[in-house]
């Protein structure tokens, strides 16, 4: 099998875009550094190396192990990690200085860590290309998939190792270390769904009844969603976890639809998250709060209060305007969390509109890239599992900045690569290394037809 | 699968498309909106992060803004706070702030575009930036006198003091008062409680009563019937007057007495000046009933009447009643009925007849200063119009100065000082006990450098009630501490 030119053109193209990602991830670290101390950081050319060194291998890595992978996927990633990284970094600085003013303990600084995290994310992103060479192998692994995730999901509600952290259980603890299994969990629920629905397709296609123009499914194959709609309620119920559950149940109801491209799988997921969304209303205290915040974010009973997060957070993009105060010069440590959930109102506040849209616009190109891999790949399996990673991003990204924004109500989740979290960084690099090998697939020239006689080839049915 | 999944793609557009709109409503639409929330803690990390300016009385910062280690740089510290409230107002991190704290923030903070230049010059030293200062026009020795004297009935009740030629407020008491340095604490915890304590408290100690509190003036008010009477032409001075025990009220049963049921002269005649020195009620009910209502509202708002000041806090209109029957009207005459006044109102009829029949708008501050100590703003006294004639103010200033020399209003006298004054005892019905008032200026033979308003709510809770016997003391320590005798 000839490797063509193109495998070689797409790694040069994601050199270029590296360098681009790294300078921008250095730049806001050097800014950083000039608004709190008037001087560059001290350690910036070590920093700026290490960050060179790690995503180099990466890109080495990917030259080895997938060549004709999509070039914009990995820069993307780094970006949003490095952006991520400065900001976080900036809000160590300014904890540290209030604690100084203060007289207390100054907290342990979370940017080293999240520096750690990402080497290891970056080390296991390399594991996964060595080991996955082909994605196809994994739907070997459906149904182990399966239950690891849900051994994964479960776990935080384990005495002794689980742990409740802001009112959510979505933690454990072992031997000192602190980790969030959704984040991996999600990646192994989203092999299952794929390996599943792959499966089981032709069956939940078929048409039951007709209703108003719309083809039901037969009853009998409403088994899988209602159970996926019940164990995200679970989620919810005893994890307290309003965001997972939200992410795991649409990203579901979206495979879902892919696979048997029946729209009246969209309508029942709606209609049970409507009703799912009611239930958790009526039911529960914690969903009613979050609801009301949302709504009545100013009223005075609410703004010094429950909501003082998101106000102060809303007041922060408001106070940065369209350019922002810039890196090192607004007041994003006045918002509880501004490391982890509400670091979206820290860019927003301190690089502007402009800042928080480049934002943006860079996870939608990382989503868009994964979809178009998702549509170029020829298997089913592909095409499930790399929509359902690249949609999970999306989703969690709406949910996130649509929460902290004001556009729907809070959850609690967390930005992929940007927010502070090891779990959650070294998941979505494991995240973007699977979709990496798939567009690896995708993108491979096919093989040359003076190699294979066109007599010989096997007819190729292709679904589109 | 390819349509689904490109139909995903366009719906994946579509809610990032969502975000960037909203981001965009947020950071441009609604940027000024959120910036300035007055919830928004940046806005008061800002604010606590300059040195606010001093307010003054006299040379002496009465409030500052002291250093602290705290979050929040600068704490805001009153000394004798609650002998100044009234005038400074509180500073808080929670309830905003009130009385010259709020009306002259803007230069207190640094922030006034008076200082603009300053400003600019400030970010290019790198200089600390700081407020610049507000001097009041209070007299420290008139202010101590009056909130004393009150302090020592025991009960509620405020002083005004103003210069008659320049209309500055020389003393603004209010009693009982609350000392600001309660709401200006850096923890919210504390202030929250302390502000809903001193509001929770029956007394209202932070009632600015000086501004904001009507009372019926009493017999007071008989200095603007008296005025309307000598203004009306048909009055002098030496006018008899109706000298009965009583006066039968028109349309009612019922009558009007004078204060000890007798003729307000023995000697069988009485003139408008007796009628002033003891305060005779029939007198002057029947002055308001020749007059008609018209011409005492007339003349009451020639003096002020309803109509609030800003001072630069806003007070609230003194009340003259709008259509008063006869009963009603004899009733107004003598500050009855539906008449009400602040002690602000009260001292400046006092100071317009003081000062020639011309009334001057009443003042607080007297100057804006900037950090570098240049005078930003210095207030000029401004006429707000002429109450009554010279020649009237002159023949009120001669009949008020026989009720301190030989009337009721004897405790308001001086030692080489003529004084003018006129008492007051403002029934309130429902069976509480009557306020005492005392009004007056000195001195009242040459140019007046004082005219005070003195009110005592519900007489002190002392068993005996007057004007003289409560207030005019302390009108007195007022107009002594001015004089400085």
């Amino acid at each position: 099998m000839s490797r063509g030119g193109r495998g070689r053109s797409s790694r040069t193209v994601e050199l270029i875009l590296l360098v681009f990602s790294l300078a921008t991830s250095m730049a806001a670290y050097a800014a950083v550094g000039l608004a709190h101390d008037g001087a560059l950081p001290a350690g910036m050319l070590g920093y700026g190396g290490g960050l060179a060194l790690l995503f180099g291998a990466a890109h080495v890595a990917l030259r080895r192990l997938a060549p004709d992978a999509d070039p914009v996927l990995l820069p993307a990633a780094t970006l949003i990690n490095g952006l991520g990284l400065a900001v976080i970094h900036r809000l160590d600085l300014a904890y540290a200085d209030r604690a100084e003013a203060l007289g207390r303990e100054v907290p342990s600084a979370a940017a080293p860590a999240q520096l750690t995290w990402t080497a290891v994310g970056v080390i296991l992103f390399v594991v996964v290309l060595v080991l996955v060479r082909d994605h196809r192998i994994l739907q070997r692994f459906t149904y182990t998939a399966m239950l690891a995730g849900l051994v994964l999901l479960l776990l935080p509600l384990m005495p002794l190792i689980g742990t409740t952290i802001n009112g959510a259980r979505i933690w454990i603890r072992v031997a000192g270390f602190s980790f969030q299994p959704g984040e991996v969990a999600k990646i192994l629920l989203l092999i299952f769904f794929a390996g599943y629905l792959v499966a089981k397709r032709d069956v939940l296609a078929l048409a039951g009844r007709r209703i108003a123009g719309i083809d039901l499914p037969r009853a009998r194959d409403l088994g899988p969603v209602v159970v996926t709609w019940v164990a995200s309620l679970g989620v919810l119920v005893f994890e307290r976890d309003l965001g997972t559950s939200l992410l795991f149940f649409g990203v579901f109801v979206a495979l879902l639809y892919v696979a048997t491209e029946r729209l009246s799988w969209l309508l029942i997921g709606l209609a049970l998250f409507l009703s799912g969304s009611f239930l958790a209303w009526t039911l529960f205290g914690h969903v009613r709060e979050r609801v009301d915040i949302w709504l009545n974010a100013f009223a005075p009973r609410n703004v010094s209060d429950d909501s003082y997060q998101l106000v102060q957070g809303l007041f922060g993009m408001g106070t940065g305007g369209l350019l922002g105060a810039g890196l090192g010069q607004g007041r994003p440590d006045i918002v509880p969390y501004a490391q982890t959930d509400f670091i979206v109102a820290a860019i927003g506040e301190e690089l502007g509109l402009t800042g928080l849209m480049a934002v943006l616009v860079v996870y939608a190109i990382l989503v868009q890239r994964g979809l178009r891999s998702a549509i170029a790949v020829r298997d089913s399996f592909g095409k499930l599992l790399a929509a359902g990673l690249a949609f999970s991003v999306a989703l969690q990204v709406f949910v996130v900045v649509g929460g902290v924004t004001r556009l729907i109500p809070l959850t609690g989740l967390t930005m992929p690569f940007l927010s502070y979290g090891g779990s959650s960084l070294v998941a979505n690099w494991v995240l973007v290394a699977l979709l990496l090998r798939i567009s690896d697939a995708a993108r491979r020239p096919a093989p040359s037809p003076s190699a294979v006689s066109l007599q010989d080839a096997r007819t190729q049915v292709v679904r589109l | 699968m390819n349509t689904p999944l490109r139909r995903l793609s366009v719906a994946v557009l579509l809610l990032f498309g969502l975000l960037l709109l909203n981001a965009n409503y947020l950071q441009v639409v609604r940027a000024d909106a959120l910036h300035n929330d007055r919830n928004n803690s940046r806005l008061i990390t800002e604010e606590y992060s300059r040195e606010r300016g001093p307010i003054l009385v006299g040379e002496d910062p009465i409030t500052t803004s002291v250093e602290t280690d705290d979050d929040l740089r600068y704490l805001r510290t009153y000394t004798n706070g609650e002998l100044y409230a009234p005038a400074t107002g509180f500073y808080s991190l929670v309830y905003g702030a009130s009385g010259v704290e709020r009306e002259r923030n803007s230069v207190l903070a640094g922030t006034d575009d008076s200082l603009f230049v300053r400003r600019i010059i400030d970010t290019l030293t790198g200089a600390q930036p700081k407020g610049g200062s507000v001097k009041l026009t209070l007299d420290a020795q008139a202010q101590r006198a009056a909130y004393r004297g009150l302090q020592r009935t025991g009960g509620k009740g405020s002083v005004v003091a103003i210069d008659p030629t320049t209309g500055a407020i020389l003393a603004l008491v209010s009693s009982p008062s609350y000392d600001p340095n309660l709401l200006a604490s850096h923890s919210t915890g504390e202030v929250t409680r302390n502000y809903e304590q001193l509001s929770s408290d029956r007394s209202r100690p932070m009632l600015n009563r000086a501004l904001r509190q009507t009372y019926p003036p009493g017999s007071t008010f008989k200095i603007v019937t008296a005025a309307a009477a000598l203004e009306s032409g048909t009055f002098s001075p030496d006018s008899e007057v109706r000298n009965d025990p009583e006066l039968d009220l028109p349309l009612t049963d019922t009558t009007l007495p004078n204060f000890d049921n007798a003729p307000c002269s023995s000697s069988g005649a009485a003139t408008l000046t007796d009628a002033l020195k003891r305060s005779c009620n029939v007198a002057f009910g029947q002055i308001g009933l020749d007059l008609g209502a018209d011409a005492l509202r007339e003349q009451a708002e020639k003096f002020g009447f309803n109509e609030a000041f800003e001072v630069p806090m806003r007070s609230v209109a003194s009340r003259f009643p709008e259509n008063p029957d006869e009963p009603q009207t004899a009733q107004s005459a003598i500050g009855q009925f539906d008449v009400r006044a602040t002690p602000l109102q009260m001292a400046m009829v006092a100071a317009a007849v003081a000062n020639r029949g011309v009334l001057m708008e009443p003042y607080l501050v007297q100057e804006l200063i900037a950090p570098d100590l240049s005078v930003l703003d210095s207030t000029r006294p401004r006429e707000l119009g002429t109450a009554v004639s010279p020649q009237t103010a002159a023949s009120l200033a001669q009949m008020l100065t026989a009720v301190v020399e030989d009337g009721t209003g004897t405790n308001a006298a001086i030692d080489g000082v003529r004084v003018a004054g006129k008492t007051g005892t403002a029934q309130q019905g429902g069976g509480r006990p009557p306020h005492a008032w005392f009004v007056s200026f000195a001195p009242s033979d040459t140019d007046s450098q004082v005219a005070v308003a003195v009110v005592i709510e519900d007489g002190g809770g002392q068993p005996e009630v007057s004007g003289n016997l409560l207030a005019a003391p302390i009108a007195q320590a007022v107009m002594r501490a001015v004089l400085r005798r």
